[in-house]
């Protein structure tokens, strides 16, 4: 899988969208597609698990999971590719 | 709604002082009928009001008070001696304030702010919602928006002094469509504004913030509505303010709790000069775990005031983190102290009829627990040590 299709299945898998993922454009709000807080920590753990890193602490805020574009850079950044 | 003389507030350590001495002079003589009849403390707030002090924490550009949360919070502790319900209300009325001045900026929210500090507006709140419970972070009622005006109907199991407010601040999901999660909060006010009262307050504490519950139903212009989504309000905001203002309220009854245990050891110790009193060492125990709430309101208020202007730090794990270990501990230490207190002055706190009966301060200790369920918050708080990293 790619980068992107695995943030996606993690999204689907954890994220308790009210909307399918394959609806959201990139750039939409993940928020505001109704991803709690609480459904944002399991997607950053899963995240953690699938590409094997850990977040940094600095990374740990909202809009690092505002979107799944927001969520790739985050990803790219500490996997370093 | 008469105008009230508004006298600035500017001066540091004024609004601290000015509460401490309403406190005094009209809190303490009307605890008692408060807290008996179950009424609101209508003559503190209007001591308040008179004064400007209802503004405190809007910007000096607004006409307010221009006071830190510090100074708010010192107030609120003295007020807490002397009436818990008032200071429960007062504490609420400015946590809303806290919210519309940092997460109202459209122009309709500043003039209202301008509005709020000439008249000496009070402010409530409806969060809760039949159907979420002590879930703040989720609403099923929704905003209609038509034309620029909104329109919500909200069934709210507890408004504090809904009857005696100028406005409610509500939170409801963003439209008819957004998910749960998506909310936002909206100013409401008359003449928009219709509680339909359900009910009565009759509680074992905080009998004078007349807590009862109301279908809500408002309109008004869709400016109202604050600018940033409420899941950062709360988090920025609304979360910490409260976890701080209401540990200055519990902070307040703890406190006077151990001064009554004090005078109550001394005037043992008077009666037999050269023998230290039975309860003297329980004390010193008490006066202890006193000092460690005192520390940790302020220290959490430093912390607070350190990350204020910094939006990604007060939306950080660690703090959120912090903010709720302050209400669960606040919400602890008052009733541990209190309880102590009433074992050092025995049957004199337990009578309702001596100077040192503990009987309102205990009944209003056990609310602070569940005003948001401390296991709603330590589960939270669980599920963001699952990701919190060391400094
Ligand atoms: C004096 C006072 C004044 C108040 N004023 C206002 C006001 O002005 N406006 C307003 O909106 N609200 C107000 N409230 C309400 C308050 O903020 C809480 O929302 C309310 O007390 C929670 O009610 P509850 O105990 O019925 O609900 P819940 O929080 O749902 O708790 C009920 C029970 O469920 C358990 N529980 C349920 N879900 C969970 C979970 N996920 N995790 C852990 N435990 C859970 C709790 O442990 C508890 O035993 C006030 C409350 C008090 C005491």
């Amino acid at each position: 899988m790619t980068v992107d299709e695995t943030i996606r299945q993690v999204l689907a898998d954890h994220g308790r969208l009210a909307v399918p993922v394959d609806t959201l454009a990139d750039d939409a709000d993940l928020f505001g597609a109704g991803m709690t807080s609480h459904a944002s920590v399991n997607v950053m753990l899963a995240l953690e698990d699938a590409f094997e890193f850990e977040f940094s602490e600095k990374m740990l805020k909202k809009s690092t999971f505002e979107s799944i574009e927001a969520i790739r850079t985050g990803v790219l950044e500490m996997t370093g590719e | 709604m008469a105008v009230h003389q508004v006298i600035p507030v500017t001066r540091a350590g004024h609004v601290a002082a000015r509460m401490a001495a309403i406190a005094d002079e009209v809190a303490a003589p009307a605890a008692a009928d408060v807290d008996e009849s179950g009424r609101f403390p209508s003559e503190t707030l209007a001591a308040l009001k008179a004064e400007g002090l209802l503004a405190a924490l809007v910007p000096v550009e607004l006409g307010g008070g221009g006071a830190s949360l510090d100074e708010v919070s010192a107030g609120l502790v003295a007020l807490g001696r002397r009436c818990a319900s008032s200071a429960m209300v007062v504490a609420m009325h400015h946590i809303q304030v806290a919210c519309l001045v940092r997460h109202g900026r459209n122009d309709l929210l500043r003039d209202y702010l301008r509005e709020l500090s000439h008249h000496q507006y009070l402010l409530a709140s409806a969060t809760t919602e039949v159907g979420t419970g002590g879930d703040v972070r989720s609403s099923i009622c929704a905003l209609e928006v038509v034309d620029g005006r909104f329109r919500v109907q909200k069934q709210a199991p507890v408004i504090s002094y809904a009857d005696d407010a100028d406005a409610v601040l509500v939170t409801a999901r963003r439209a008819a469509d957004s998910p749960e999660s998506d909310q936002v909060i909206v100013l409401c006010r008359p003449p928009g504004l219709e509680l339909e009262q359900v009910g009565e307050w009759n509680a074992l504490g905080f009998r004078g913030t007349c807590s009862t519950g109301f279908v809500l139903r408002a309109t008004g212009d869709a400016e109202a509505v604050l600018d940033d989504p409420y899941g950062d309000i709360s988090t920025r905001t609304m979360l910490p303010v409260a976890h701080l203002l209401w540990s200055s309220v519990w902070l307040g009854i703890a406190t006077d709790a151990v001064d009554l245990a004090r005078k109550f050891v001394q005037g043992e110790a008077r009666r037999k000069p050269g023998t230290l009193p039975a309860a003297a060492l329980r004390l010193a125990e008490v006066t202890v775990v006193h000092q460690q709430f005192v520390d940790m309101v302020q220290s959490s208020l430093s912390r607070y005031e350190a990350a204020d202007s910094d939006a990604d730090r007060l939306a950080s794990i660690g703090f959120g983190v912090g903010m709720n270990a302050l209400k669960v501990s606040a919400s602890t230490l008052v009733v541990d102290i209190v309880r102590e207190c009433m074992l050092i002055c025995g049957l004199a706190a337990y009578r309702l009829d001596t100077p040192f009966s503990l009987g309102r301060h205990l009944r209003d200790s056990i609310g602070a627990a569940l005003m948001v369920n401390n296991d709603r918050i330590m589960a939270n708080n669980a599920q963001m040590l699952l990701v919190l990293r060391g400094e």
